[in-house]
């Protein structure tokens, strides 16, 4: 029908037109819900956590449970997040840039180094509790220096787990980005493959790498199934790596059951400071590789 | 040259006067340096064997007493030294299978709008940026979120459902808040940016003057998604898909906190129930027997094996069928 | 170095290790497909060598053969004989290191390092040893001067070398690889990616370094060739798209009456 259809002007028969219409208002609602999800999580967080957000939750510990107008904080838990995410890149990130280092300058189309990044992307794809579960077999029912059982070191291994392939994939993108004649000017000058690599190629990279560790520490930040088996949870200050550990998303899990409302509201305030850090890195990496 | 006293000393030196081209043999350097890399990158690879090597030793004794059966039976007794998975199986297919329900569409919509030309650019681009921005929310935040928004507001829906439908063994009882419901709910919100994200890059990459080609034969934009765009993209949506489907597996907290950990299968939607994740989060920190830990390493390679082969499966579909439109 | 710097010398007198640069039936592969076949050729120390010839017929593979950078590059097989002063360069014992140092390569599109303008002509001297601050100043300072860059650059030398106009950056390319005193310099179409004053600057470059160094250049303009060149080596292919070395005779010969009708024919803008 619309085939012998000759007028410019006459509308599109009603059928064509509804469809049209319909499909555009169910595309945009789609859309406007899953905002409203992100809208409504953050505006949460942040109504519920603000108010209990003073200087003592950075400095004081969790007051015991049931007791009120006593300083309460998290200021062990944030100590520990960022002990076991700074242990956690110290080992990850080295190996992660040596194995990207060899996927970009070395491998390249290698039989290797495809079984290499495959392996890596399997790996990125483990659900984090599994990693925390390898991690309590190896380092929780180990015995390690006569400690044995829940400890910081067993969480910083997990998250260790968790950040390298996310480090080795997007550093392996940030060297394959440095040109190739910089490779060989460097060499023409009689420079070897080690100088042409740390002194050329890591050191152009620097920016993209910068943001990719950066992304890799704020996605581990927040991960919480690893830690609640590896370094437990703890009320005190931490004195030794070997011992359980506190950390802001345990603490989250922890306390979001509560019946107690002033660990509710530890709770909310936590998630304002573990978003806002996540966050804050997620944005800070942006701006590094941005201002080049 | 305006040389100085202290460069041609300095080009008098060693350093630089050496004419001679051989000696100093610095190719075992370069030889031992790929060596070493090659070495550290294999280890990488290893990591992923150790992983499964240490998990299924671990499980073996729960393997060797329980063997196959144990993905059949329901009983999960502690004290009784009892474990059977298909409790945490079930819940865990169920709970991404109505994540997948929701995500689905909802992916596929949101990677259209910001793929297609329906709104400008500066709209666009934001839009996609604040969808996969949920992904960068910790999943223990969502969770609380969950119990403390989402439960509330879906309970009244929830009994809404079980009232008028509740001759549907889907909707046949009383939800008391947390359920099966609310958990595949709350991982389509975790899912959603993977879906949307990867669908939307495959969408963009299709090439606009077949687009174009579509439009002006008389097709309307909407026709031309759904007979151009969308079957041409059908490959990549279908790895975005299933790379979600591995993401909503092994989702832990957010589940773990509000699907009300009951260990029944039931029909119905609206009971509550328990995941594989779930319940390694729930017991891990208090498993002192080895049968137990044995039951939940049995558990934990189970769900490793799952979102093993759901990724491989993804990463094939990808990779055979092609990302880029060519 | 005692070559005689007259515009047409002869080519019959010099032994092979007082040959810049002596090739011998070299033959060139990128894996199993041929692109050079039995090139020989001399190059005279103390002069300027230019390689011309229809584009695709192995010029840039010929010169990343001399300083052993293709083979870097990709898959590149070298058969024959290479001698720089006398020393095989293929042989075994080579130091690779060494050798690229002693002879310095300039690419077609100008790749400074995104360092600053001092870092890049460092860097060579920095690989090989760790001079003091003042030998390192001198030494870029008098790099820079030779490349006739000094006077544009030097309240600037803490800049990004990125910031450079596109022919600064090829004379700081330059005056990076003389900061580490190479004896022979090889320039791949130096001036393809500049404008016609650029490439004026670098002519007169060429013409002031040619004093005290080697130089081989491939260029596609002939008439740049004419001007800056004591010799010239003509390559061309035949229908099997391999190359060959046709004719190399001193470039006022090669202008004038060369001996070959394809180069007569190349020269006067008959191709084929
Ligand atoms: N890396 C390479 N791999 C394979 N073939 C190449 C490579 N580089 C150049 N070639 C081929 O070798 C021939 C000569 O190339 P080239 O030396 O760049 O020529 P010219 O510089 O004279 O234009 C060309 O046919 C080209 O296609
Ligand atoms: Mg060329």
């Amino acid at each position: 029908m619309a085939f012998f259809d000759r007028q410019l002007t006459k509308p599109l028969p009603l059928g064509r037109t509804l469809f049209s219409y319909g499909m555009s208002a169910i595309a945009v609602l789609s859309t406007a819900l899953a905002l409203m999800a992100l809208l409504s999580i953050l505006f949460e967080i942040f109504r519920q956590g603000l108010p209990g957000l003073k200087w003592e939750v950075f400095t004081s510990l969790p007051a015991p449970a049931g007791e009120t107008g006593v300083p309460s904080g998290f200021g062990n838990a944030i100590q520990g997040t960022v002990l076991m995410v700074a242990i956690a890149a110290l080992l990850s990130v080295p190996l992660g840039i040596l194995t990207a280092i060899y996927l970009s300058e070395i491998g390249k189309t290698s039989a290797t180094a495809t079984i290499v990044r495959f392996v890596m992307s399997i790996l990125s794809a483990v659900p984090s509790i599994v990693v925390g579960v390898f991690a309590y077999a190896v380092i929780v029912l180990a015995t390690l220096f006569n400690y044995k059982g829940f400890s910081a070191l067993a969480g910083a291994f997990a998250l260790a787990v968790i950040m390298l392939p996310i480090v080795v994939l997007s550093i392996e993108e940030a060297l394959k980005l440095v040109p190739q004649q910089q490779r060989f000017a460097s060499a023409a000058l009689g420079a070897n493959s080690i100088q042409t690599t740390f002194k050329i190629v890591l050191a152009s990279a620097l920016p993209s790498i910068t943001t990719g560790v950066l992304l890799a520490v704020a996605r581990v930040s927040g991960e919480t199934a690893p830690l609640l088996f590896t370094a437990l949870f703890s009320q005190s200050w931490i004195e030794n790596i070997l011992n359980p550990t506190p950390s802001l998303s345990v603490m989250i899990y922890n306390y979001s059951g509560s019946p107690f409302p002033e660990q509710t509201q530890l709770a909310w305030t936590a998630s304002v400071v573990l978003l806002g850090m996540v966050l804050l890195t997620n944005l800070l990496s942006r701006l590094i590789t941005r201002k080049r | 040259m305006n040389s100085s006293k202290a460069q041609s000393e300095f080009l008098e030196s060693e350093s630089l006067k050496s004419e001679s081209i051989v000696g100093g043999d610095t190719a075992w350097l370069d030889r031992s340096f790929a060596w070493f890399l090659q070495i550290i990158a294999l280890a990488a690879i290893a990591l992923l064997f150790w992983m499964g090597s240490v998990i299924f030793k671990q499980a073996f004794p729960a393997i060797k007493t329980f063997g196959a059966a144990f993905l059949t039976s329901q009983d999960w007794d502690v004290s009784q030294l009892q474990f059977g998975a298909l409790t945490y199986l079930y819940g865990t297919v169920v709970s991404s299978a109505i994540a997948l329900f929701f995500a689905v569409p909802i992916g596929i919509f949101v990677a259209i709008v910001t793929s297609e030309k329906f709104l400008p650019a500066w709209v666009r681009s934001p839009l996609g940026f604040l969808v996969e921005l949920i992904a960068s929310i910790p999943s223990v935040i969502v969770g609380l979120w969950g119990i403390f928004v989402l439960i509330p507001v879906l309970k009244p829906i929830q009994l809404w459902l079980h009232n008028q439908f509740g001759w549907i063994p889907l909707f046949s009882t009383e939800t008391f808040g947390p359920s099966m419901l609310v958990a595949g709910v709350i991982l389509a919100i975790m899912i959603l940016p993977t879906i949307a994200a990867i669908s939307r890059d495959v969408m963009a990459s299709f090439p606009s003057d077949l687009r174009t080609a579509s439009m002006s034969l008389g097709a309307t934009c909407w026709e031309m998604i759904f007979t151009v765009l969308l079957p041409a993209s059908l490959s990549g949506i279908a790895g975005a898909v299933i790379l979600g489907l591995g993401r909503a597996l092994g989702e832990t907290m957010a589940v773990t906190m509000v699907i009300g950990n009951s260990d029944l299968i039931s029909a119905s939607l609206l009971d509550s129930g328990n995941t594989i994740p779930a319940i390694l989060a729930n017991q891990f920190p208090e498993a002192l027997d080895e049968l137990h830990i044995g039951a939940l390493m049995y558990l934990s390679l189970i769900l490793f094996a799952l979102t093993l082969a759901v990724n491989v499966l993804a990463m094939f579909i990808v990779k055979i069928f092609g990302f880029k439109h060519q | 170095m005692s070559s005689p710097n007259s515009p047409t010398p002869s080519l019959a007198t010099s032994s092979e290790s007082d040959l810049a640069l002596c090739a011998r039936s070299v033959d060139v592969y990128y894996g199993n497909r041929q692109v050079l076949e039995e090139v020989s050729i001399d190059v005279y120390p103390g002069q300027v060598t230019a390689i011309i010839g229809p584009s695709g017929c192995g010029k840039s593979t010929f010169i990343k053969v001399l300083n052993r950078i293709g083979e870097l590059e990709s898959n590149m097989r070298v058969k024959g004989e290479i001698q720089f002063f006398g020393q095989n360069i293929y042989s075994q014992r080579v130091n690779l290191n060494r050798l690229r140092r002693q002879i310095g390569m300039v690419f077609q599109k100008p790749n400074p390092f995104p360092t600053s303008i001092y870092d890049n002509v460092a860097y060579g001297v920095r690989v090989f040893s760790r001079p003091s601050r003042a030998v390192l100043d001198d030494v870029v300072e008098s790099a820079l001067s030779d490349a006739a860059l000094w006077n544009e650059v030097k309240d600037s030398l803490k800049k990004s070398a990125l910031s450079l106009s596109g022919g600064q950056q090829q004379r700081l390319c330059i005056a990076r690889a003389l900061a580490v005193k190479p004896r022979v310099l090889l320039m791949d179409e130096p001036c393809s990616a500049l404008d016609p004053i650029a490439t004026l600057k670098i002519e007169e470059l060429i013409r002031s370094l040619q004093q005290e160094l080697t130089i081989v250049i491939v260029t596609h303009n002939m008439q740049q060739a004419a001007r800056i060149s004591d010799y010239t080596a003509f390559f061309s292919t035949d229908e099997s798209q391999v190359g060959r070395l046709i004719e190399l005779d001193s470039t006022a010969k090669i202008f004038g009456s060369a001996t070959h009708s394809r180069t007569r024919d190349y020269i006067e803008g008959r191709f084929g």
